[in-house]
């Protein structure tokens, strides 16, 4: 308990400083690479909670091809490389305000809600475990799901293509 | 391990993604930081499933997962659209509803 | 079993013209046809395979007839070879049906309540019905709720697949002359293609889930089809019309199947139609889901009040208008009620009253089409109203419970209309592509003397005279509002009478326009007439990219263009003859020979409610020609002989209203675009605005200015020596404030989703305070 309560925070430590260059950085480029750091700590936070299928999707997916359609998007839309300081607007205040009070009011429900739930010993969700599930009583969401990427795909390329 | 920790990392993860949205100008960077909200909502989709021994909450992580997926590519396509239109993914510069 | 493999496996038939539509589209434009030959060979494979499927139905037919005694058992003796059939052919888990006996074990309720509505009829003495031919495959499972994708043949499946297929495989020789050089050829073809595939697909459904793919496919198709010429305005506006009117109807598809599926537990067809005949349904639950799908059959069979974009859809390609807006797009919503019939027999109580839902919808529809035909100038508007009206006529007949009669009508009216249609595509191909009867044509009986005999056989199949198809079905139709229900539908045989009048009235003024007198075409502004009176219309012309101009005079069409025409032709003369009455009053027709659709077509199985069927009745029929006739003959005098009160409608004011509203389409255009979008859209906007620039700028102006004037008098009363730095101050902050309410309207989304944030977090905060 003692380790995995170590490697949360280490975790979560790099996830919220990544996360917050993601948000501050002048670089775009340099934010989309800390980026992958918060996504990877996603991931292994998911391991940690013992679901290994979300684990490894959230790195096939996100980190394999999210982010190098970011990667492809700021290559496609950037005339040069390398550092501009106008990747942010003027209102960094105002979203300073807002991101905190959101902050407060999540974070003290949160904690007044779940202030004594400790885990005891997590099931491994396996992989099998999943599969059932979503072929079975969420076999619908899941055709949605997939409708729905169809349609995103053909929506990107009829926005995207030069005609 | 408390669920709360998890649950505070998410809400942290949310409210810098929702900084980023508010504050960031770039468009890309935009959908960046909509990346960090949804994966402040996998991690309490997948924690409060470990929490209830229920495969749900693995289930739904991945159907978010999926939704990201196809947000990025409609996200980025408009991304592209708007560049080459204007020559620039400044949000700012996008202000048709201005009153 | 080979009989009826080709009956299990009907699947075929739709896979093959949606193959053939991507290879259009990926290999089309480098064929020297440009993608024809694929389609026409897809199309002519698809309809060898649908007259096969006719055949083997009425063979299954008369084989169930001949076993009449035992027909249980029969169908048990047969069932396990066409369960290996069906295996061997390598579906994973398809469960065959044969005859009335679901053959998969996990069907055992279905089996049982099978079971027992035979034993059902078999105990009302009955003869033992002939159930579809159905065939399975689960789609998907989820929590009990099981979705299939599955086949049904039956009668009526059986003839929808001909005349889908028929008047497909004629359109796509009609076309290739006719859109020759266009430059989405291929493109076309291949959602002919498309559209084929999908209305087989929808025909042969065993599921309302499946019907419902089918239909919005179909849509989609008629979308696609109806602004294939897209550069021009009209036209993707009328594509677009018809597309969002089809979505309005399309909701009570969707409701009504929810609302069944909701009752009964299944999509299936079958199903649904024997809980609804059992009584094990609700009835107001029946009659709930019936008007919802009568709103699916408004806007796809362009009943009554939503068939304004029927007319505006004649903006496509006239081969496409043939194919979509006569023969076969249009009938679906017939077909879906001929299908659910159970649902709307009993929902509607249509064998024991005088006047319901369905038959009120399909009389006013077919008097509203039949009226506005006549003051239309464009030929092919003439007969999208005609269209109309003989679709109201159908759907009229379905709610008398003239079952039979609709579908014979459906099937007669195919041919003709598609006749009429490529007729009219004929002429205008002839006529510098207008289709103004009015200004652009006459006289061209001697000039295309093929086409004007195959139009006249058109009309006069439309019109109903004796001999020709049009009038045995529809004689049919108004023989049954006349005897069945409850002592008959007395408002129905009216209207239905009042149309046979019509109908003859103003086909006959489309063909003395375009074939009698002189040749009023020719002149150069052929281009530039569109109805000047319609705002809303398609342009009276079609829109080619290389083609020739066709300079000087009119002359026949090639053969690609006739043949199909005699085709048809021929068959609007002889296709009355497949449902003959039995007993026509001064003559018998031999057994053999009578009520032939109505063996064959109608279900007997127990899916299907005890309709009665009307008889000839000879007065009737001398009445309905007579009446037809007669419209033949006014329209001659009046628009051939100019006798009679021309030019009425300027002298009369009474008159001059009704050629105003009938000119107006009854001014349905102007309610939908003006007063329902316009009144929504414009008074919204106008409030937004208003609120904008008084409340929200007079408050911020306000605050500013009060401010400042509260400065002032305060500067002027006090004395400004001292308090000078706080007016100054007060002054600037209220310009400041203003400055900051000013942001709210920057049109920066961010700004709007701080905002949001905001309250958000504001009411979460309350919410967690409080509760």
């Amino acid at each position: 308990m003692v380790a995995q309560n170590i490697a949360f925070g280490v975790i979560a430590a790099i996830m919220i400083g990544s996360a917050l260059r993601v948000v501050t950085t002048p670089n775009i480029v340099h934010a989309a690479l800390y980026l992958v750091l918060v996504l990877a700590g996603a991931a292994a936070q998911f391991l940690l909670l013992a679901a290994e299928f979300v684990a490894v999707t959230q790195v096939l997916v996100y980190i394999g091809a999210i982010v190098v359609l970011f990667l492809f998007g700021i290559m496609l839309t950037k005339r040069e490389m390398g550092s501009e300081d106008e990747l942010d607007n003027d209102q960094k205040l105002l979203a300073g305000v807002v991101a905190f009070g959101l902050l407060g009011v999540l974070g003290g429900t949160l904690w007044d809600t779940w202030r004594d739930a400790e885990f005891g010993a997590i099931t491994p969700q396996t992989t099998a475990q999943v599969s059932d599930s979503i072929f079975g009583p969420y076999l619908i969401a899941f055709e949605v799901i997939s409708v729905l990427l169809l349609a995103a795909l053909i929506g990107a390329i009829v926005v995207a293509r030069r005609d | 391990m408390l669920l709360n920790q998890f649950l505070l990392l998410a809400a942290v993860l949310f409210c810098i993604g929702v900084y980023g949205v508010l504050a960031r100008r770039n468009g890309v960077a935009v959908l960046m930081s909509v990346e960090l909200i949804l994966n402040a909502v996998n991690i309490n989709l997948v924690a409060f499933g470990a929490w209830h021994g229920d495969v749900a909450g693995a289930v739904f992580a991945l159907f978010v997962i999926a939704v990201a997926a196809a947000e990025v590519g409609v996200g980025l396509a408009i991304v592209l659209l708007l560049y080459r239109n204007r020559q620039s993914i400044d949000i700012d510069d996008v202000d048709l509803m201005k009153g | 079993m080979s009989d009826t493999w080709l009956l299990e496996n009907v699947w075929i038939i739709p896979t093959i013209p949606f193959v053939s539509f991507w290879l259009i589209l990926f290999f089309g434009k480098r064929l020297p046809g440009r993608g024809h030959e694929i389609g026409i060979a897809s199309v002519v494979a698809a309809f060898v395979l649908a007259c096969m499927v006719g055949v083997a139905w009425i063979g299954h037919v008369d084989d169930a007839a001949a076993g009449h005694g035992e027909p249980a058992t029969e169908e048990h003796g047969t069932e396990p070879a066409a369960d290996d059939h069906g295996l061997g052919t390598g579906e994973l888990s398809a469960a065959v049906d044969t005859g009335d006996t679901a053959a998969a074990d996990d069907h055992g309720t279905e089996v049982a309540a099978e079971l027992a509505a035979e034993e059902e009829h078999a105990a009302e003495g009955e003869h033992a019905g002939v159930e579809p031919i159905s065939r399975r495959v689960v789609w998907l499972q989820s929590d009990g709720v099981e979705i299939n994708a599955g086949t049904m043949v039956d009668g009526l499946t059986a003839v929808m697949l001909f005349v889908v297929t028929f008047i497909s495989l004629l359109v796509h020789v009609f076309s290739t002359d006719y859109v020759h050089g266009d430059r989405r050829y291929t493109h076309y073809f291949a959602f002919l293609s498309l559209f084929t595939a999908s209305m087989l697909l929808f025909v042969m459904s065993d599921n309302t889930l499946q019907m419902l793919v089918g239909w919005e496919l179909v849509g989609v198709c008629s979308f696609a089809l109806i602004g294939h010429w897209w550069e021009e305005k009209p036209n993707s506006d009328a594509a677009l019309k018809a597309f969002l009117t089809n979505r309005v109807g399309d909701m009570g598809l969707i409701i009504g199947v929810s609302i069944l599926f909701i009752e009964a537990g299944t999509f299936d067809v079958v199903r649904i139609n024997q809980m609804a005949i059992a009584g094990e349904l609700n009835h107001l639950v029946l009659l709930v889901s019936a008007c919802s799908l009568i709103g699916a059959v408004m806007s796809k069979s362009g009943q009554f009040f939503l068939h304004t974009w029927l007319p505006d859809a004649m903006a496509g390609p006239t081969p496409v208008s043939a194919l979509i807006h006569a023969a076969t797009m249009v009938v679906a919503g017939i077909f879906m009620v001929a299908r659910l019939y159970g649902v709307f027999w009993h929902g509607l109580s249509i064998g024991t009253s005088s006047i319901n839902l369905l038959a009120l919808v399909g009389g006013t529809t077919t008097l509203v089409g039949g009226s506005l035909a006549f003051v239309q100038k464009d030929i092919k508007k003439v007969l999208a109203y005609s269209t109309v009206s003989q679709l109201g006529y159908m759907v009229m007949a379905l709610g008398v419970g003239a079952w039979t009669a609709a579908i014979f009508h459906l099937f007669t009216h195919a041919f003709f209309k598609a006749c009429l249609f490529l007729g009219a595509g004929s002429l205008s191909h002839a006529c510098h592509h207008s289709f103004n009867m009015v200004d652009d044509m006459g006289g061209l009986r001697k000039r295309m003397p093929i086409t004007h005999a195959t139009f006249a056989i058109g009309t006069l199949a439309l019109a109903g005279i004796p001999i020709f198809a049009g009038f045995w079905s529809k004689d049919e139709i108004l023989a049954g509002a006349m005897q069945n229900g409850d002592g008959g539908y007395p408002i129905m045989l009216v209207m239905g009478l009042m149309t046979a009048f019509m109908t003859a009235a103003y086909m006959g003024r489309a063909y003395f326009y375009a074939f009698l007198g002189e040749y009023r075409g020719g002149h150069d502004d052929a281009h530039g007439h569109a109805d000047a009176h319609d705002a809303h219309a398609a342009p009276a012309h079609d829109v080619h990219d290389e083609h020739d101009a066709h300079a000087g005079e009119p002359h026949e069409s090639g053969p690609r263009i006739v043949v199909p025409l005699m085709i048809l032709a021929f068959l609007s003369v002889v296709a009355g003859f497949a449902n003959l009455p039995g007993d026509l009053g001064f003559a018998t027709v031999p057994e053999d020979l009578a009520h032939r659709f109505q063996h064959y077509v109608e279900p007997t199985g127990s899916y299907f409610p005890a309709v009665s069927h009307a008889d000839f009745d000879l007065g009737l029929a001398i009445g309905s020609s007579l009446l037809a006739i007669s419209g033949l003959v006014v329209a001659y005098l009046f628009f051939v002989r100019n006798l009679g009160p021309h030019g009425i409608s300027q002298r009369n004011a009474v008159f001059g209203f009704g050629r105003r509203v009938l000119e107006n389409k009854y001014y349905l255009d102007w309610l939908y675009t003006d007063v329902i979008a316009g009144g929504t859209k414009g008074p919204i906007a106008r409030a937004a605005y208003w609120f904008n620039q008084n409340v929200i700028d007079g408050v911020v102006n306000g605050v500013g200015v009060g401010a400042k004037r509260f400065g002032v008098v305060v500067y002027e009363q006090i004395d400004q020596k001292v308090v000078d730095g706080a007016v100054n101050g007060s002054g600037a902050g209220a310009s400041g404030t203003g400055e900051i309410l000013r942001h709210i309207q920057t049109g920066r989304v961010q700004q709007y989703g701080a905002l949001f944030f905001i309250a958000t977090a504001f009411l979460a905060g309350v919410f967690v305070v409080i509760i």
